[in-house]
């Protein structure tokens, strides 16, 4: 009767192109492009370790962050609803969506109302969470995504594969390919300077004909009901200053309670992301522009859901500063599509499980636990500890594979007995099934890229029994 | 039940027990020993150019030596530097209309040592669009504006009431290829500082 | 001192060597240790795996071997931090308590408790120290990159008491190498990749040696290693601890 139920849920686990494992395994197959990949994420490590060391209150300020976050997690619906009335004394129109069909119907809308079918957008996940230009695009609605990454993997028609480095993955040969192909620059132009220059020119005549403009928020402050966009392009100033109507879109844990905690997280965001001290802009958006129509849409889609897993609420304290991607030593040698989710990497993983935990049952086993996410984390979340958790959830609720329930069933019977244990032992080390790195056969994925440790003629608890008579 | 009376229902319902804002006033305290320093310093690593003048005159100078406004529009919005502009400012002009200026000149409230940014609102402003659609901003700050932090610029913005404002660090930039850094993405592609001596 | 010896199952099984080595540094330290024969496993490989409510065996195993002990050493990282972390037992949670407060990685336990200043041990070759991640960003055996705070090693200590052994430097630091348990074959390709990468950084500043606190992540370099007919090979650090 019930054998239905968890034969839904096995076999788990795969996106639409596959799980992460092998997702991974095809990106590992040209090594020198894993090489890069991993090299550039590990420079942009480095850049960030030199610029938080040279902050000797660093570490108080990750306890800081940390703590304001803690203290908006448990006052959440007391700050969105200052937020909300704070905005609206501003003249700003607030709207709320409750899951990501909503927020894009909303949005939709606002761009019926102002009667065009173009929008100029800049970097903002929760629209990837939301799949909002896939939406639009099937009601006829242009968006041109203006982060110089964004636009890139736009052309390319890919997700990001990075919340901060969006093409990442790209080389600059692919992205001249891209411009020859879509822009009309020459072939084989690959110079950053000229592609940049050329995106400059297309994406400015955007910024001009716009009538209205996307952006994301990085913060939005409760007590004064106005909220804050960080870019280095300049973007989504350009794309909202020059729009009659600005629609910036936010999950609802983007909330801070006062300005004045805004130097704390402006301090840690950018070391943490790219180890500049800023962002070139961080603008502070409190009231429409004369004339102007300022539109803010605070998404749960899962959220308040996320906000009642006491193990895992406060993944939502995330920043989205990136970091604990290019420090992930799987994320770099698996490259951010391999996640098959909006959000990447480490903390990637621990959120997607709460929207889908089917879908997404790979990623919090993609992961060694080594725990340098963490360590670099400016708002100081668990990760690795999460990465552990969640994977004793997706083993309660049935997505692992049976195979390997029945495995690991076997081996702590074995482990779980003296007996047991020194009878496999004796019956040869090799036969210690449950050993990974113990079976010499070319179907074990250890020896693939790996030789077996070579069997000792004596178990250690052998030697001693011998040796050391007490 | 609308979709914002759900969610603050099961945001309610989902929060955990209430944990208290942590002291942040320590960190108003940390400064530099010579801030002044630390600004140039900061701004010329992250691609700024920074000058320190006497007097109006010596950014006259500076800005006519580069800036010929008979040839590129030159926009002031410091009256102090009208006479480098290509004509007065018009009171808010529609953004399009700034499209093709090449030199925005722009006042600001002050600066941060820590980070090499100055913080503008948007009545110093004239449009919100000046100081990213200009080909070159260049700011004016007084040297004794410049404070330590964030943590102080904070304190300095206190409760002040704007309809925008923003931290400005640097010529507009991305590293999208390959971490190539390049100059000027879609705002100024570069930034010059006046730090004027009190 | 009473202290119980704990052995993983794999370094009992595969790395006897490394076992005896800090059965034989502790005695020579003057430490009475006891190997309870009948311990099998701390219960990782299954909690790790998402399976930790299986591991009521081996909790049950290792309170039974080893409540008692002045203290529990175990030359693993890894395992002591699963133990300290994760030992429990409902039907007397106050002694898995204890036992897990009672359970040292060794060369904490020998720079921490025994409070070891000089060794006599000699090993006249280049070695690079391989910083395992539980023992490190969980044990706190050495400072972490990635955290603005005074540099520090334990392993690194003892490894500098050892006459003519000198110690190479590493590109990355603290990168882990990819091992992660049932990782290393869930993972196959990335775990690879990982360990690869990690050998080549050791072989880079022409280490003979590549010495660690835990011998599973020295297991996935060696098999590495071997896979490409390498000369450099691996050793526990109680090996090289123990080396005359």
């Amino acid at each position: 009767m019930e054998t239905t139920t968890t034969q839904d849920k096995n076999p788990p686990l795969q996106g639409a192109g596959g799980s992460h494992a092998e997702l991974a395994d095809i990106f590992n197959k040209d090594e020198d492009r894993v090489n890069w990949h991993d090299e550039t994420l590990w420079w942009i490590r480095a850049k960030r370790d030199k610029s938080v060391h040279q902050l000797p209150e660093w570490e108080a300020l990750r306890e800081a962050a940390s703590n304001i976050k803690f203290n908006v997690l448990s006052h959440l619906d007391i700050y969105l609803a200052q937020f909300e009335a704070a905005a609206k004394a501003n003249g700003i129109i607030v709207h709320w969506a409750a899951d990501a069909k909503e927020h894009n119907e909303i949005v939709h809308k606002l761009l019926t109302d102002a009667k065009v079918t173009q929008m100029v957008k800049s970097k903002s996940m929760l629209t990837e969470e939301c799949h909002l230009n896939d939406y639009l695009a099937t009601h006829g609605i242009e968006v041109i995504d203006s982060d110089l990454g964004e636009r890139i993997v736009q052309l390319a028609g890919e997700p990001p594969s990075h919340i901060v480095l969006p093409c990442i993955h790209k080389k600059k040969e692919e992205i001249g390919d891209l411009f020859h192909m879509y822009l009309g620059t020459p072939s084989n132009m690959s110079d950053p300077q000229f592609l940049t220059e050329t995106a400059r020119g297309s994406l400015r005549e955007t910024f001009l004909t716009r009538k209205v403009a996307l952006t994301g928020v990085n913060f939005a402050i409760a007590e004064t009901g106005e909220f804050v966009v960080c870019t280095n392009e300049g973007n989504a100033d350009m794309g909202a200053h020059l729009a009659d109507v600005h629609i910036a879109c936010m999950g609802i844990e983007k909330i801070i309670p006062k300005r004045e905690h805004l130097g704390v997280f402006l301090r840690l965001l950018t070391r943490s992301a790219t180890g500049q001290p800023i962002t070139t802009y961080s603008s502070h958006f409190k009231k429409p522009r004369e004339g102007q129509e300022m539109h803010i849409v605070l998404v749960d889609n899962g959220r308040s859901i996320q906000l009642g897993r006491e193990d895992f609420r406060n993944s939502l304290k995330c920043i989205r500063c990136g970091a604990c991607m290019n420090t992930c030593p799987v994320y770099r040698r698996s490259g951010g599509h391999s996640y098959h989710t909006a959000v990447a990497g480490p903390i990637g993983s621990i959120l997607a499980p709460n929207l889908d935990m089917k879908k997404y049952a790979d990623l919090p086993f993609a992961s060694t636990l080594c725990g340098s996410c963490s360590n670099v984390c400016p708002v100081k979340i668990d990760i690795h500890d999460q990465l552990y958790k969640w994977r004793q959830v997706l083993v309660k609720e049935g997505y692992t594979p049976k195979a390997k329930t029945v495995a690991m069933h076997v081996m702590a019977t074995t482990l779980g007995s003296s007996t047991l244990y020194h009878a496999a032992g004796k019956m040869g080390r090799l036969t210690i099934k449950y050993a990974p790195f113990a079976v010499n056969n070319k179907l074990n994925p250890w020896y693939k890229n790996r030789d077996m440790p070579e069997s000792p003629k004596e178990s250690f608890g052998e030697w001693y029994a011998k040796n050391r008579k007490k | 039940m609308s979709s914002r009376d759900k969610i603050l229902a099961a945001v309610a319902a989902s929060k955990p027990e209430a944990k208290p804002l942590p002291d942040i006033e320590p960190f108003k305290h940390i400064g530099y020993t010579d801030v002044l320093a630390q600004y140039e310093t900061v701004l010329t690593t992250i691609g700024g150019a920074v000058h320190r003048v006497n007097n109006w005159d010596e950014i006259r100078t500076i800005v006519s030596e580069k800036y010929n406004s008979q040839n590129v529009r030159v926009l002031s919005l410091v009256p102090e530097l009208d006479d480098v502009a290509t004509s007065a400012y018009e009171i808010n002009p529609s953004a399009h209309q700034l499209a093709d200026v090449e030199l925005s000149i722009i006042k600001a409230h002050f600066g941060v040592a820590e980070n090499g940014s100055v913080w503008v609102t948007e009545e110093l402003l004239g449009h919100r669009a000046v100081p990213f659609i200009c080909q070159h901003l260049a700011a004016v700050i007084s040297a004794s504006s410049i404070v330590d932090t964030m943590h102080r610029a904070y304190m300095r913005i206190g409760e002040a009431e704007y309809g925008w404002g923003a931290f400005i660090a640097g010529p507009s930039k991305t590293a999208d290829i390959e971490q190539s850094l390049v100059l000027g993405a879609h705002g100024p592609r570069s930034m010059t500082v006046f730090i004027l001596n009190d | 001192m009473r202290v119980g010896l704990f052995v993983p199952c794999y370094v009992d099984q595969f790395y006897p060597g490394a076992a005896i080595a800090t059965l034989q540094l502790l005695e020579k330290l003057g430490v009475d240790v006891v190997y309870p024969k009948n311990q099998t496993c701390c219960g990782q490989p299954m909690a790790n795996s998402g399976y930790e409510h299986l591991t009521g065996g081996c909790n049950k195993l290792f309170i039974e071997n080893f409540q008692g002990f002045d203290y529990i050493v175990s030359p693993s990282g890894s395992c002591v931090l699963h133990i300290r972390e994760h030992l429990h037992d409902d039907k007397q949670p106050e002694l898995a308590k204890e036992v897990a407060h009672q359970v040292w990685e060794l060369t904490s336990f020998l720079t921490d408790v025994l409070k070891v200043e000089s060794l006599p041990s000699r090993f006249p070759h280049k070695v690079g120290v391989h910083q395992s991640c539980h023992g490190q960003r969980g044990l706190h055996l050495s400072s972490m990159t990635e955290l603005v705070a005074p540099g520090f090693s334990k392993p690194g200590s003892l490894l500098n008491m050892v006459k003519d052994l000198e110690l190479v430097e590493l590109d990355r630091k603290d990168e882990c190498c990819g091992f992660g348990g049932t990782f290393c074959v869930v993972e196959e390709a990335v775990s690879s990749k990982m360990g690869k990468d990690r050998v080549a950084d050791h072989l880079r500043q022409g280490a003979e040696y590549i010495t660690g606190a835990d011998m599973s992540c020295l297991m996935h370099m060696e098999g590495i290693l071997k896979r490409q007919g390498s000369n450099v090979k691996v050793l526990h650090i109680a090996e090289i601890l123990n080396s005359q």
